[in-house]
């Protein structure tokens, strides 16, 4: 089992983060005692780029699991294959970053089913172990393991909500859209727009942001400022590029998608 | 001196006169002023034709306003719409006069020069002209049998008016006005008048739908949308009416009710009606955010207006900072006054001066020479330079400039006026305070009258349109609809019903059970399935290598099987529902509660969120609608209470009772809506005497839920419903011929419909 090759994931290279409080602190001392983490948020404002900065600043594996609805409790684990003379056991992601001490990061955890997501519980508290049923294997945590889940509390509905004893076991952070002057600075160093046209894009974000929750569901994200940012920088008309990155993506409301282009010919003069 | 004796000494004018051949004496008096104009618009042919129109008309027995009105009115409104459309004109009259419409000639020739102004061309003129003989003719009344013998009535009313209207509506939108009006007040002459008059408030409201432009409530939510997003305002836009203050156009403004906006702006020029609503907007805004109020009480009228439109520009250049794209819609819509265009000799040309300056602080391509202008322009520029400024500052600044520029001839009564109004601006009453009231020195302190304001009972009236299937169009706020609670009577009584029905609600339970929800089930072992269960797959791979029979149901499904259903029943509780049912000693009030109480016992059951009102009307202006039981509210003794309560009386005005159920319905989040309605009988009211209107109505009703995803379904205990249920609600109706099953029926109808 030890032929697992860690390496492969690990993170390289740093990632762009720029933090937006003590998190970077709170994580460190969160992992020295290897808490269990959780990380809330809208969609889009940086969530899984802090646990990827965090792996990379830490020096540990990083496995991440994107989890759905047909995500079963196999799938985590892992289960047996047919080889041509006989199975085979192969580890399930969970059970490979148990065995190799990585940071497992279960995102969007509510995504997927609520009997699925009871199989971390053994790992999550004092005991840190993880039985295998059908193999009849205990694994012990390694001293390195830790994990990570994040999720979205903005638009699930009330059947997607974790339950109480999933949630008591971690400790948590709360996201959200940087402010303007942050996410201006953000937006400028990850695709090297100048920062003038940056805060116009982070102006016309805090539009939608402010529509949330009459129309709109989700404001423009962090995300989709890069993607605009994006198609600016590589020619691209502003208007069209926001109309295009920033608009059409989050609404098919007609008043909200007038309103939003106001606000773009009036932000570009 | 008489006007046969008229002298004139130019031979051409005698022959004029002559042609005209008249003996009224108010002719006489006009006669030379009305012809020199018509002499220097009309063509030879023209003249004739005027003369002989004139004298046709003057000959007509009907005084001689008529022919006045003509010859004063023809030559302009030649000059507007060509001087061909005569014929036409006077065709219309000759109809008029062998009409018993020929009082309505005078009120036609009077204001058809404006009329013609506003229509620009023969061919609109044409138009015109056929909406109004077609309006005589519908309306020229024979009541009771009699011949063409009552003149139209709203006719003269209709001509005094027009101008206004196609000031307000394009033609197509008159001829829709006019058919609205003719439609519903046809036998009533003095409401027809009123209506014509533009009196009555459905007359404005139906003007109003047909405005021009872009009306406030077609665009209430995006202003909503631009406050709450561009600004993080979130205020009260309460509209005022354009249309009906001529003489004094009201201006924007906002106070702590809210911002006050027209009901309608029309586009001007590039720039969209709905942008000169957010120019609008954002200046409120700005004035709210930077403006501070001013002591009034030491300035002159004039200095406060300098004081105005120096902070109005400070308000914009500071919005233009916020939104640089704001500046184009602000140039734009700010006029452009013509250096130059002011005589200061004889006019005051304070406005002038002060909206040429407005120009120059916003524009910086202005154009304008002047020295003082340039300098002042130069000095708010270094002021705003330097941050946001602040509004006494900036009083400082416009205060000196008034000095610097001021001219005696600023006092003079005549203003120029043209090119000074900046109409997205509000009229800034909130920058000023006044310490004293008055400088009159008979002041009392105002009595305040103690009004003692009535109790309100109940909720305000809620009103909704009906639709009027003659003429296609939705009657705007027709119904008035009065929702309350209703009244409670003894649980007990509902209970003892649930009782006696034991033995019904035991075999309803088996079929509640199979309904219940279960959410979206994974059924495995399946041997055909959406995907393959992979765990159970390599068990039976594993058996088959192993040599024992493998299980071949390697595949698995999902179901759905969660219920999402909202549910509203909706009770006709009119004076029918006190007969007795045929075949039976309760009366169809009785068994529709058992029914019911038996369907919220069932539903209560399946947990399916629900709620039961009743409805019933007196004419259009009393729908009643009686909630029993709401969505929040468990099926208690509360609902029950009122359930037993029940009674029945009046009308049944279905339409708007299903409207304003579906309210209440939409904002439910449920997947499926359901709507059923209960009733033992047609739409009827009584203050509506075409049975076919309100079934017509109630099938629209039923069109524009089915517009907003609730699904209507009727249960019609009448025997003889079929001749309408089928046409107002397609297939979605079941009747129920034997009202003593209605208590089974009704919840297993319930039960099939959901399942």
């Amino acid at each position: 089992m030890s032929s697992i090759d860690k390496e492969q994931y690990k993170v390289h290279k740093e990632p762009y983060y720029q933090a937006q409080g003590n998190e970077v602190t709170l994580y460190e001392a969160a992992y020295r005692n290897r808490l269990p983490v959780m990380v809330k948020g809208p969609t889009g404002c940086g969530k899984s780029r802090f646990v990827e900065y965090m792996a990379w600043k830490l020096g540990k594996p990083l496995i991440t699991v994107a989890c759905n609805e047909d995500m079963t409790a196999s799938d985590l684990v892992g289960r047996y294959l047919l080889e041509a003379n006989g199975t085979r056991w192969l580890d399930g992601p969970l059970t490979t970053a148990a065995r190799i001490g990585a940071i497992c990061y279960l995102d969007e955890i509510v995504e997927a089913r609520q009997d699925t997501t009871v199989v971390i519980h053994p790992l999550t508290d004092h005991r840190r172990v993880l039985p295998l049923d059908k193999k009849g294997e205990l694994i012990e945590a390694h001293p390195d393991f830790q994990l990570v889940i994040s999720y979205n509390p903005g638009y699930q509905s009330l059947m997607k909500d974790l339950k109480q004893s999933t949630k008591q076991r971690f400790t948590g952070f709360d996201f959200d859209y940087p402010d303007a002057e942050l996410e201006t600075t953000i937006l400028a160093r990850e695709t090297g727009l100048d920062e003038a046209a940056a805060s116009q894009l982070v102006k016309i974000a805090h539009t939608a942001r402010n529509l949330k929750g009459h129309g709109l569901d989700e404001g423009i994200s962090t995300r989709l400022l890069v993607y605009a940012a994006t198609l600016i920088k590589d020619g691209v008309e502003p208007r069209d590029a926001c109309r295009m990155a920033l608009v059409r993506p989050i609404t098919d409301d007609a008043d909200i998608r007038e309103t939003l282009d106001h606000a773009i010919d009036a932000t570009f003069a | 001196m008489s006007a046969t004796e008229t002298e004139y000494q130019h031979p051409l004018m005698k022959a004029y006169w002559a042609q005209l051949d008249t003996g009224f004496k108010p002719i006489g008096d006009v006669f030379e002023d009305v012809m020199a104009e018509a002499l220097a618009i009309l063509s030879r042919e023209g003249i004739d034709a005027y003369l002989e129109a004139a004298r046709v008309i003057g000959k007509l027995g009907r005084g001689v306003e008529p022919m006045l009105a003509f010859m004063e009115e023809w030559p302009s409104a030649a000059k507007a719409i060509g001087e061909e459309t005569l014929p036409e004109v006077m065709a219309l009259i000759q109809r008029m006069q062998k009409s018993p419409n020929g009082k309505a000639i005078a009120p036609f020739l009077e204001t058809l020069a404006p009329v013609a102004r506003k229509l620009h061309s023969q061919r609109q003129m044409g138009h015109y002209l056929n909406i109004a003989l077609d309006f005589m003719e519908r309306t020229t009344g024979s009541i009771h049998g009699h011949h063409t013998t009552f003149p139209s009535p709203g006719l003269p009313d209709f001509f005094a008016q027009a101008p206004f209207l196609l000031g307000q509506v394009s033609l197509s939108g008159l001829r829709n006005w006019v058919d609205y009006g003719v439609a519903n007040y046809r036998s009533h002459p003095e409401r027809q008048k009123d209506y014509f008059s533009l009196q009555s408030a459905d007359s404005r409201a139906v003007l109003q739908r047909e405005r021009h432009g872009t009306l406030f409530m077609d665009v209430e939510r995006k202003l909503d949308l631009y406050l709450r997003g561009l600004w993080r305002v979130t205020e009260q836009l309460v509209p005022y009416s354009t249309a009906f203050d001529e003489i004094r156009q009201p201006v924007p403004y906002y106070d702590k009710l809210g911002m006050r906006i027209p009901d309608v702006y029309d586009d001007a020029g590039a720039i969209t009606g709905l942008d000169r609503y957010r120019a609008t907007l954002a200046h409120m805004v700005g004035h709210r955010r930077w403006t501070e109020a001013l002591i009034a009480d030491n300035w002159s009228p004039f200095q406060r207006m300098a004081v105005e439109f120096f902070e109005d520009c400070r308000i914009e250049t500071l919005l233009s900072r916020e939104y640089p794209g704001l500046k184009r819609v602000f140039l734009a819509l700010h006029p452009k006054p013509v250096e130059g265009a002011c005589d200061e000799e004889t006019t005051s040309c304070l406005r002038y001066r002060m909206a040429m300056l407005s120009r120059a602080l916003l524009d910086p391509a202005h154009g304008y020479a002047d020295a003082d202008l340039l300098e002042y322009v130069r000095r708010f520029n270094e002021l705003m330079a330097e941050g946001t400024s602040n509004t006494a500052d900036i009083a400082t600044l416009a205060l000196s400039y008034v000095t610097r520029t001021r001219r005696q001839s600023d006092q003079l009564a005549k203003v120029h006026f043209a090119d000074t109004v900046v109409d997205y601006r509000d009229d800034n009453r909130q920058m000023w305070r006044f310490i004293e009231e008055s400088d009159d020195e008979e002041m009392f302190e105002k009595e305040k009258k103690r009004t003692d304001s009535e109790e309100i009972k109940g909720l305000p009236p809620r009103h909704y349109p009906e639709w009027d299937y003659r003429s296609q169009t939705y009657r705007p706020d027709w119904a008035s609809v009065y929702e309350a609670l209703h009244p409670k009577g003894n649980p007990a009584d509902i209970d003892k019903l649930l009782l006696k029905h034991g033995a019904l609600a035991k075999r309803l339970k088996r079929i509640l059970d199979l309904l219940k929800p279960q959410d979206k089930v994974r059924i495995r072992y399946q041997e055909e399935g959406s995907e393959l269960d992979l765990d159970v797959a390599l068990r039976s791979l594993i058996d088959f290598k192993g040599g024992a029979t493998p299980d071949p149901r390697i595949n698995m499904s999902h179901r759905t099987d969660g219920r999402d259903i909202s549910v509203m029943l909706l009770l006709d509780l009119s004076e029918s529902l006190n007969e007795k049912a045929a075949g039976s000693d309760q009366t169809i009030l009785e068994l529709s509660q058992e029914a019911v109480s038996l369907l919220a016992w069932a539903v209560e059951q399946l947990g399916d969120p629900f709620a039961i009102a009743g409805f019933h009307s007196n004419t259009r202006h009393d729908v009643r609608y009686l909630h029993v039981k709401g969505y929040g509210e468990r099926w208690g003794d509360d609902a029950k209470a009122r359930l037993a309560a029940m009674q029945a009386g009046w009308s049944t005005r279905m339409g708007a009772a299903m409207r304003h159920a579906a309210h209440y319905l939409e904002a439910r989040p449920a997947d499926k809506k359901l709507m059923l309605i209960l009733t033992d009988g047609q739409p009827s009211d009584v203050d509506v005497q075409d049975e076919q209107l309100l079934i017509e109505d109630t099938r629209q009703a039923v069109k524009e839920l089915d517009q907003k995803g609730i699904f209507t379904y009727c249960i019609s205990l009448d025997p003889k419903a079929d001749e309408y249920v089928s046409t107002i609600f397609g297939r979605q109706y079941t009747v129920i011929d034997n009202i003593q099953r209605l208590p089974e029926r009704l919840p297993e109808l319930f039960m099939a419909l959901t399942k």
